[in-house]
């Protein structure tokens, strides 16, 4: 097996609200090798979203380890947090919110550049290249983000990302929010970038058929749990768990012959699922 | 994009404000000729001479007259507004430093410095101030400097309280999160993106408190308790009271520099106010995207609908056409990949060739029956066409699917048909019938009579569609009352037996629940059931589960293909997903920037789309294509070869 980039080792988190506690993950473990993307799937509520920030030390974990390259960063420190922001990066769900609307797109990407100590001009010529890299035109760089579509937005979203070559990027539902050939076009731009830069991600989403379409490995969450892990043929296609297959059943087919087919396996595991009730 | 589209910045939108624009001149003259006393006033404001006391205005060498000990008014009112305005300033500054600072910090880290800061807060604003103030001047004599230090901090949690809440909307912000992940410090994150949302706000709050801290040093002087050896507005106005028999008019001259200072003030942060929320409106129009229709509306079947929750909806759909600023350069997106690029050509319509619908004549037999339908926005030369000829039909049993793209114009269609088209937007042509009527020209109210027993309709967000300060049962019994004539028992047991229907295992539970109480699932099954409890002879559905977990997607399209074949209904389903197409339409129109390029039944449009936008459409699916594995093994052997 190639080497480690993240091992992630019996993680739970409990979130405390009015002296109640729910626990929003247990027992997760999984990782993540150089150059691959690990896709995590699941319904609202699964958790998978605070997985991704867990790593990212947005949300603080209350069991388990997070393993970086061979470090401990479970309860890293903000110092060491910044440190790491050069390895590990995130593309956010929502292009609306994700930019700040008062900066300029250079302003934007100039950001984390600036923030590890890289001088103004450096930072200009590195903004052109990931403009380029993302496929944005270079007098993008001083316009304001309302200026772009959704897709261009994600895109800038994804240069961010790229600025500091990160090891790893957190991909929280980056296509969700996006028209169906936009989405398609930025899939395949994640999907371009690792085989250029050999980063890995870590992708989550609720759709299916975008976790099959970009990653390599596959993890099912239900209610904070993994039901199924495995390679992106096995859990897409034959799935073992249940609720797994109830999840590949139930998202429609554009083709209405086979979508039918599909409809009839689904009332049927419906029907089964009653009777073992 | 040429430099007239770019959107207006905040001071051009408050020079646009003539009455701003007016307060700040006066406050500017005040402050300029303040600031110039030695140079205008032309007398000492502290020489006396009691000969002199009480000349009348126009005086020679005393152009506003003289007090009661003969010092001259004009030079007093001068140096006075020195002392006055820059009081009030000590006092803004100090109110500043303290407040800004600890509202940013409380904010922005929460835990026990927010808890010590608001109990901080509430005990500085819960003592009266003037007795502070007067407390101090017993114990430190009375000096304007000191009164006003401590008014400073008794202003403070004025600051502290709108940076607070400000600090605390941003904080969540994922833009906040990707800084930090970018790996700024605190302290970059608060001065690059936190302070710039705060800025407004402070900028407001500070003109009124600067007008507050003028009232009430003024106020104090005018007691007699300020400093009253040095000359201010409201030492004059206390002089001018002492003498109010003798020389009325000497107590003109510091009300009106007061008077006019704080009315500018209030004047000028109002301003600053409006130019700022029309700024921040708009983004937030952006921001909170598919919204809120009331269920009422939702149901279709009360007659106050909210036309304008309905509005924000309809014009997101519409954004991209409508606002030039914000879908500027979709170029780029073509760029990317070649085929996209000649879709920039949109042949006519394609109904008149190519679709079943060859008849430009309406289909009596359809229940409804679109031809040549045209929406617009606006009018005169600013107008956008964003719907143009649209023609289709519908008829009963028979499910259409509305399909395409955000600003394809789908939602819009569905809206004119509805009879709900948002603020600016109307049929500008063509003709709409529903059962044989003609809709266009029906006024809105008559429209209403036919919502819930004719036409009803299903929105994409269930829970913002259901209000949250009314309970479920209430919310679909009384579109019943209203609407059947039924009585309160029978429309609860009506409204028990439509839940049980949908699908809901706890009739009596949800009947009783408040919307927060239900999940999103359940609340588009109370919607659903609102939609068909009045028996409607067309259905229309904007994207009803593409706020839903897939599983529960799954289900709501089983309930609503039951319902529809059981009730005959004939349905619009406006989505964007392909695969629901594939599952439940019968027949489908795709659309595009406004027009249908493709309308065939389902089964043919999938085996052979002939419009080269729907076969991108179909191609951009990702349901059943390659997993990463095939995709990689074909870059793997294109690299080979």
């Amino acid at each position: 097996m190639s080497e480690q980039l993240l091992s992630v080792d019996k993680l739970g988190v409990d979130f405390t609200r009015r002296r109640t506690t729910f626990t929003a993950l247990e027992e997760i473990t999984f990782s993540i090798a150089e150059g691959e993307t690990v896709g995590l799937v699941g319904e609202s509520g699964s958790g998978k979203t605070t997985i991704g920030r867990s790593i990212l030390g947005l949300v603080p974990p209350t069991r388990g380890t997070l393993t970086f390259r061979g470090e401990d960063i479970t309860h890293a420190s903000r110092t060491k947090r910044r440190e790491l922001s050069r390895d590990m990066q995130v593309v956010f769900q929502d292009p609306y919110t994700s930019l700040n609307p008062s900066l300029t797109i250079e302003g934007i990407l100039a950001e984390p550049l600036r923030a590890q100590g890289i001088d103004r001009r450096e930072a200009g010529r590195r903004v052109k290249e990931l403009l380029d890299r993302v496929r944005l035109p270079s007098d993008a760089a001083g316009r304001l983000p309302r200026e772009f579509s959704g897709g261009q937005r994600q895109r800038v979203a994804i240069a961010r990302a790229l600025a500091l070559r990160p090891r790893l990027i957190v991909c929280d539902e980056p296509v969700s929010a996006l028209d169906l050939t936009t989405q398609q076009r930025v899939l395949d731009l994640f999907i371009e970038i690792q085989r250029d830069t050999g980063c890995a991600y870590l992708f989550v989403s609720h759709d299916l058929s975008v976790i099959r379409h970009v990653s390599h490995r596959v993890i099912v969450l239900n209610r904070g749990k993994i039901v199924e892990s495995g390679g992106v043929e096995k859990v897409t296609s034959d799935p073992d768990d249940p609720y797994t297959q109830r999840l590949m059943m139930s998202a429609p087919l554009p083709d209405p012959g086979a979508q039918r087919e599909r409809r009839e396996e689904l009332e049927k595991l419906r029907v089964d699922s009653e009777r073992a009730a | 994009m040429s430099t007239s589209d770019k959107p207006e910045t905040t001071l051009h939108r408050f020079l646009a404000n003539p009455l701003a624009v007016v307060g700040a001149i006066i406050l500017a003259l005040i402050v300029l000729s303040s600031a110039l006393a030695s140079v205008l006033a032309g007398a000492d404001p502290a020489f006396s001479a009691i000969r002199d006391a009480f000349l009348a205005p126009f005086s020679a060498g005393h152009p506003l007259g003289t007090d009661s000990a003969g010092r001259d008014i004009w030079a007093r009112l001068l140096y006075g507004g020195q002392i006055s305005l820059l009081g009030a300033l000590l006092a803004l500054v100090v109110a500043a430093l303290i407040g800004i600072p600890a509202g940013l910090l409380a904010g922005y880290y929460g835990r026990w410095f927010d808890s010590v800061s608001v109990w901080m807060a509430n005990l500085v604003q819960s003592m009266p101030g003037i007795v502070v103030l007067l407390a101090a001047r017993a114990v430190l004599g009375p000096s304007i400097w000191i009164s006003m230090l401590i008014f400073g901090v008794i202003l403070s949690p004025g600051f502290y309280r709108v940076v607070r809440t400000a600090v605390i909307n941003v904080r969540g912000e994922l833009y906040v999160d990707a800084a930090k992940v970018s790996g700024l410090r605190d302290s970059a994150i608060i001065g690059r993106h936190i302070l710039t949302v705060v800025r407004g706000p402070i900028i407001i709050q500070a003109s009124l408190l600067l007008g507050i801290a003028l009232a009430i040093q003024s106020g104090l002087e005018f007691l007699g308790v300020g400093d009253n050896s040095v000359p201010s507005w409201g030492n004059m106005l206390n002089e001018g009271f002492r003498s109010i028999y003798r020389a009325p008019i000497t107590l003109l001259w510091p009300s009106l520099a007061i008077g006019l200072t704080c009315a500018a003030l209030v004047i000028i942060g109002n301003g600053l106010r409006d130019a700022l929320e029309e700024r921040g409106s708009s983004s937030a129009r952006r921001g909170r995207r598919k919204n809120v229709v009331t269920a009422t509306a939702a149901m279709a079947a009360l007659p106050a609908v909210d036309v304008d929750a309905l509005d924000r909806d309809a014009l997101d759909e519409a954004a991209p056409l409508t606002r030039p600023g914000v879908n500027t350069a979709d170029e780029t997106e073509t760029i990317v990949t070649a085929p996209l690029a000649d879709l920039e050509f949109v042949p006519e319509p394609a109904w008149s060739d190519s679709t079943p619908l060859e008849t430009p004549e309406p289909d009596p037999s359809a229940v409804l029956s679109v031809r040549r339908l045209r929406v617009g926005y606006g009018s005169g030369p600013h107008d956008k066409t964003v719907v143009h000829n649209v023609s289709l039909d519908v008829h009963a049993g028979e499910v259409l699917g509305l399909v395409g793209e955000s600003g394809s114009g789908k939602t819009q269609t569905a809206f004119a048909v509805l009879g709900l088209l948002p603020t600016g937007g109307r049929v500008t042509n063509g003709s709409v019938l529903f059962d044989g009527d003609e809709l266009t020209t029906r006024s809105r109210a008559s429209i209403r009579e036919l919502r819930g027993t004719g036409i009803a309709y299903i929105p994409q967000e269930p829970m913002s569609n259901l209000d949250p300060s009314f309970k479920v049962g209430s919310q679909l019994s009384t579109p019943m009352m209203r609407r059947l004539g039924l009585d309160k028992r029978a429309a609860r047991t009506r409204a028990l037996e439509l839940l049980d229907r949908v699908g809901i295992r706890e009739p009596e539970r949800t009947y009783d629940s408040y919307p927060h109480e239900i999940s999103g699932g359940m609340a588009q099954r109370v919607l659903i059931a609102g939609a068909v409890s009045c028996r409607p002879r067309l259905l229309i559905a904007d994207e009803p589960t593409t706020a839903l977990d897939v599983t529960v997607q799954a289900e709501v399209l089983r309930l609503l293909r039951e319902l529809q074949s059981e009730q005959e209904m004939a349905v619009i389903l406006v989505t964007h997903n392909f695969g629901v197409v594939a599952d439940i339409c019968d027949r489908v129109a795709v659309m595009n920037k406004g027009t249908i390029v493709e309308q065939n039944d389902v089964e043919s449009l999938f085996a052979r789309p002939r419009h080269p936008y729907t076969q991108t459409l179909l191609g951009s699916t990702l349901e059943g294509g390659p997993s990463r594995i095939d995709l990689d093994r074909a870059e793997a052997e294109g690299a080979h070869r």
